[in-house]
């Protein structure tokens, strides 16, 4: 069973320019103990999904469609109840290490917080309990870095701090928004490490969100790429990687360098830039990039889905899939 | 590590304060000086036999110069010399006397100020661009444009005189004579406060750290006090030193329409008066106050603020 399942998500931002949408229609589940990651390039509407059925949209943001976690939709929830879930069940890091913890309070006052109020812990039991964590975490001398305050972490060792603090409750979900681009290259590879080696210990599920395709191989169970708020493909990370069937997927794949492939192989960059985000095309949002266009692509495209969970939204046919939705006609999405 | 780090940083900036007051004191010694008349110009002109008598006992036949070196050396002392204008009264004593009422409802102005600033600020913060916001922020930008020589009348007559629940004026301790200076005064304060918060509140609201603290899944509320406040609150607590300062010592208007015998009104008196050595001790004594304050301020922004580095000042 899945333990969230998001159907239909739309998230859209009112702003001076006008109807800004975000994400259009995003359908995707995780299941317990799973591992998806969800790339895509900036802009595709990643962070805002994940941000938007935790309640932390800005206020101009408007969610959708449903997201339900134990068949509960968070997106309908009253701010009490999605509060038993945030940081209890569902726990969450963001990009950037440097801001997201509190100049303000100590680590410990940041950590303790959290088990004081899920779990009713006092202080002594709070503050033992998140030593544990930094440990956990590999903050060399937790009982003394507890003490400190934010400033006198390194970037890489302020996000070690935010796993910590997101790991506390033993959360059934981690979200991780982009958890190591705002890092050190050589820390990142250990941030991402550092996460998938917890995930494994806890059992937990895992939302990867990233661009970081090397990281995605090495940790995702599957993958789903977005592309101008929606789902353009999903599939096993075997599927995504060696049998990409969306040219969007593929292009992706084909402008990361790789190992595993001839040193004379040139990257390949997308040309043109996505859509604007005001003004979405009619049809496929991909094919004024797309090297494969063909007149078709003007209507909205099918969505192929197989029996084993693929699913790719395009004109190009999956092999040993079936239409889940006809494309409309031109005058009906206009 | 931090505490020394602390003192060392108070220290510094004790010092700094020298300099400071020397400026003050000598720009206000030779400013009184150059205004026109003296102590002993009335209307009846004296004799020159007594005059020259009174200039003596006053030192002021010496040269200018020996006299502000003699009043500096005075002064170190803490002796501000005996008042011109009040027989008997040393300027120490009428301070003694003055300072206390002013700082009275300077505090509890700036105290009322504080509060209900930072609270109207915060609510307007979160209802941001909703009627509550604008017809608040409405309101505090009227507090601050009116002069408080139009508010002071105006409460005197609708609260003392129309309503008669409060005195009008004067002064014996009781808090009923306190009330209307002290709203009088807290008044264009509560509005600036409540705007400094607002702005501040709003910034640190959207920060990172804030939606860190919501994903904790910790109620608004707890979001709110532990989270934002202390951030959202050190603007304030940056303009409260100078507010402070004016006042509990830059009451003078308001203790004049409210005929309270205040340190300010003393100050007027003493530059109407040309009573050299009154006006020199309440600008000295002023300046101390402003000064102390804002270092008191200082300290206080970096005992709040963890990433102030106190080595560097």
């Amino acid at each position: 069973m899945a333990l969230l399942r998001v159907s239909n998500l739309e998230v859209d931002f009112d702003t001076p320019e006008g109807l800004v949408k975000a994400v259009n229609g995003m359908n995707f589940e995780v299941a317990e103990g799973e591992t998806l990651a969800i790339v895509g390039e900036s802009g595709s509407g990643k962070s805002q999904m994940v941000l938007s059925f935790m309640g932390l949209l800005a206020e101009n943001g408007h969610a959708r469609g449903e997201a339900l976690f134990h068949d509960k939709d968070l997106l309908k929830m009253n701010p009490r109840d999605l509060n038993r879930i945030r940081g209890k069940h569902i726990a969450m890091i963001f990009q950037d290490p440097m801001t997201s913890l509190n100049p303000f309070l100590t680590i410990e006052k940041q950590m303790a917080e959290v088990v004081m109020h899920h779990q009713g812990l006092g202080r002594e039991e709070a503050r033992s309990h998140a030593v544990e964590m930094l440990r956990a975490v590999r903050i060399p001398d937790p009982e003394e870095r507890i003490k400190q305050y934010p400033h006198e972490y390194s970037g890489g060792m302020r996000q070690r701090v935010m796993i910590a603090i997101g790991l506390l409750c033993e959360p059934e979900l981690l979200i991780a928004d982009e958890p190591s681009t705002a890092l050190d290259v050589t820390v990142q590879a250990q941030i991402i490490e550092l996460v998938s080696e917890l995930r494994k210990q806890t059992h937990m599920a895992l939302i990867l969100i990233t661009h970081d395709l090397a990281a995605v191989a090495e940790i995702a169970d599957r993958i789903v790429v977005m592309y101008a708020g929606e789902a353009v493909e999903t599939g096993s990370v075997d599927d995504i990687f060696y049998r990409p069937q969306h040219p969007y997927t593929r292009g992706l794949l084909a402008s990361v360098p790789r190992l595993d492939r001839e040193s004379d192989d040139e990257l390949q960059a997308i040309p043109g830039n996505p859509p604007n985000l005001l003004d979405l095309p009619v049809g496929c949002r991909f094919r004024d990039r797309c090297v494969e266009a063909v007149e078709q692509c003007r209507q909205r495209p099918p969505l192929w889905v197989t029996q084993d969970g693929r699913s790719s939204r395009c004109v190009l046919p999956v092999e040993g899939g079936e239409i889940l939705e006809e494309p409309a006609a031109v005058e009906q999405t206009a | 590590m931090r505490q020394e780090g602390l003192l060392r940083h108070a220290t510094t900036r004790l010092l700094g304060l020298v300099p400071t007051l020397l400026i003050l004191i000598t720009i206000a010694f030779f400013l009184i000086r150059m205004a026109p008349g003296g102590p002993f110009d009335g209307e009846k002109v004296l004799p020159p036999e007594i005059r020259a008598n009174l200039d003596a006992n006053y030192h002021l036949d010496e040269p200018l110069l020996q006299q502000y070196f003699r009043y500096l050396g005075q002064i170190i002392t803490g002796d501000f010399g005996p008042s011109f204008q009040y027989k008997d009264w040393t300027v120490n004593e009428l301070i003694a006397q003055g300072f206390p009422v002013s700082a009275t409802i300077g505090g509890l102005a700036m105290l009322l100020a504080f509060v209900l600033g930072t609270l109207i600020g915060t609510l307007a913060a979160l209802r941001q661009n909703s009627a509550v916001d604008y017809s608040v922020m409405g309101v505090a930008m009227l507090g601050i444009s009116i002069p408080n020589f139009v508010v002071a009348p105006l409460l005197i007559l609708v609260v003392a005189v129309y309503a008669g629940w409060l005195p009008a004026g004067g002064w014996d301790w009781s808090w009923q004579r306190m009330v209307l200076p002290v709203i009088t005064l807290a008044l264009p304060v509560i509005a600036y406060i409540a705007r400094l918060t607002r702005g501040s509140m709003i910034e640190v609201l959207h920060s990172n750290y804030i939606r860190t603290a919501r994903a904790k899944g910790l109620p608004e509320l707890l979001v709110i006090r532990r989270h934002a406040l202390k951030p959202a609150i050190l603007p304030v607590i940056s303009y409260m030193g100078p507010a402070t300062a004016a006042l509990i010592t830059g009451s003078v208007v308001i203790e004049r329409i409210y005929s309270i015998p205040g340190l300010g009104s003393y100050f007027v008196q003493g530059a109407l008066n040309r009573d050299y050595t009154l006006v020199m001790g309440v600008v000295v004594f002023y300046g101390v106050v402003i000064v102390v304050l804002n270092f008191i301020v200082d300290l206080l922004y970096a005992w709040l603020n963890p990433r102030i580095r106190y080595d560097v000042t």
